[in-house]
């Protein structure tokens, strides 16, 4: 009796591991956030400011989300943008973008369309000529459309 | 030929700083999205993008599976003299797409 | 003298209030809406590019453009759009734009018919109807559509589905008002073919019927169904008078 008590509680927890095995979602790409930062940097500190992100605080759907990066600097030979690049937290994979620009730019704006899984945070960092790098970060809150569609 | 749409001033005065919209027809199949039968519809996707003004490289960016479908990208070059700004896309399957356009600058 | 005035400002302000029809883009957020205004970043351009494309190639047998016949589209097809659909004389029943220019491509130009909702068609139909963009929605008075206007807007009103609602239910009744996160717009047919996020891609009023039908579990009508007309020849009756966004930008 004691036996299949035993076998059928080894039976249901391993039936439980096994879901949770198939449920829990591959390890994301480039792992977490605060990694693919470093990544990007090589491990330099990031600095708050300069950098503006610019997307909706609420997004009506994820699959197309207008976001604008503006970063405050001369665009001179001296003191220019190298590259900007933007981080999702919650997608199978952290990178969204990653632009190079230099003086010829004159301005530092870029846009673009991006996609969101869901409701999560997103970093933009920009790396100065300087070798210095600064960023902004948003929560995105992110609404799914109410019905499945068949094509 | 995917069609492509770009929008941009066709004249600027020297030193302006011109800003210029890309847009182009692109699915960016992410490779993360199962199709009706269950199984995830292989990754298709725009990977990279540069603008060359007369040949030098003003402008590029990777583009990755979290961006959305008909990639638009928009950015800002300065107007040196006049002459032919080159859009290049590129990506899997051999993809690869370049549009030219004349700036004349005063 | 004052009292006329009064009496008028009344009158005028009554006549604006009593149309409460808003077009789906009034319900969307500033962020999709400015999608829309600017046809530099609106993708359904893409499509609307390739339809201005395919209206000068030549094609078929009878080694046509629709050029030819039409001349430009910005002139000719003016207004086409808005009173479609239409009654056809062949078809004995109203057809819609779409299936109008199919009957061209396969009756003028001797071409094989374009497939429901492919790229094709869809560019000509987006590039079509975009020449009539800003126009009311002008339903034609023929009396033959009666009997199919009238089934249509049977079936709007038709309970359907596992989920046994119907149209009017969440389009009138329901109209402002959340379907989990997305707001319910009034169903009106400004903008079609529209750029819809959710599909990211370009697609026509049929679709998105289609569409609705199965999100309440009900067996949606095949691409082409008389249903599906008589509900567009409905639809269009229900937003006569409001103004053409085509190509719209929808969530």
């Amino acid at each position: 009796m004691n036996a299949n008590v035993t076998r059928r509680t080894l039976l249901s927890a391993g039936a439980a591991i096994g879901t949770l095995l198939v449920i829990r979602p591959a390890r994301a790409e480039g792992g977490d956030l605060p990694s693919a930062i470093k990544a990007f940097t090589n491990g330099a500190p990031v600095q708050r400011g300069r950098v503006k992100l610019d997307i909706a605080p609420l997004v009506e759907n994820g699959n197309t989300v207008p976001i604008t990066v503006h970063v405050a600097s001369p665009m001179s030979a001296a003191d220019h943008v190298l590259a900007i690049t933007v981080l999702n937290e919650k997608n199978p994979q952290r990178d969204v973008i990653t632009c190079r620009l230099g003086p010829r730019a004159g301005r530092a704006d870029v846009s673009a369309r991006i996609r969101l899984a869901t409701s999560q945070q997103l970093v933009a960092i920009a790396q100065m000529s300087d070798g210095s790098f600064w960023s902004d970060a948003v929560d995105v809150i992110v609404t799914l459309a109410a019905c499945i569609e068949t094509p | 030929m995917a069609r492509a749409l770009i929008t941009m001033p066709k004249t600027a005065k020297s030193g302006e700083i011109v800003e210029i919209r890309t847009l182009i027809a692109h699915p960016m199949e992410s490779g993360y999205r199962a199709g009706d039968d269950g199984q995830l519809v292989p990754r298709n996707l725009i990977r990279r993008f540069s603008c060359r003004y007369d040949g030098e490289l003003v402008f590029s960016a990777e583009l990755f599976p979290a961006v959305a479908a008909n990639p638009y990208i928009t950015f800002c070059t300065v107007a040196t003299a006049s002459g032919t700004l080159q859009f290049t896309w590129e990506g899997d399957r051999g993809f690869s797409q370049t549009e030219n356009v004349v700036l004349t600058v005063a | 003298m004052r009292s006329w005035w009064l009496a008028l400002c009344v009158v005028a302000s009554l006549g604006a209030a009593s149309d409460t029809r808003r077009s789906g883009f009034d319900f969307m957020t500033p962020e999709t809406q400015a999608i829309q205004r600017d046809d530099a970043q609106n993708p359904a351009m893409l499509w609307v590019q390739e339809g201005s494309a395919a209206w000068e190639r030549k094609s078929g047998g009878a080694g046509r453009a629709c050029i030819d016949c039409h001349g430009a589209a910005s002139t000719s097809m003016k207004g086409v759009a808005a009173r479609y659909p239409a009654f056809d004389a062949a078809a004995r029943g109203p057809i819609t734009l779409s299936q109008r220019i199919n009957a061209c491509v396969v009756g003028r130009q001797g071409a094989a018919p374009l497939a429901a909702e492919s790229q094709e068609l869809l560019a000509l139909e987006s590039f079509v109807a975009m020449q009539s963009r800003g126009l009311p929605i002008a339903p034609p008075s023929d009396p033959r559509l009666v009997p199919f206007r009238e089934r249509g807007e049977k079936l709007y009103r038709q309970r359907i589905g596992q989920l046994d609602l119907s149209c009017a239910q969440c389009h009138d009744e329901r109209a402002g008002g959340r379907l989990a996160g997305a707001t319910i717009p009034q169903a009106h047919p400004t903008g079609y073919p529209i750029y819809r996020l959710e599909w990211q891609g370009l697609g026509s009023l049929q679709r998105r019927l289609r569409g609705c039908i199965s999100g309440v579990r009900a067996e949606p009508f095949s691409y082409g169904a008389v249903e599906l007309t008589e509900l567009e020849l409905y639809l269009a009756q229900r937003a006569a008078g409001m103004k053409i966004e085509t190509p719209a930008v929808r969530p």
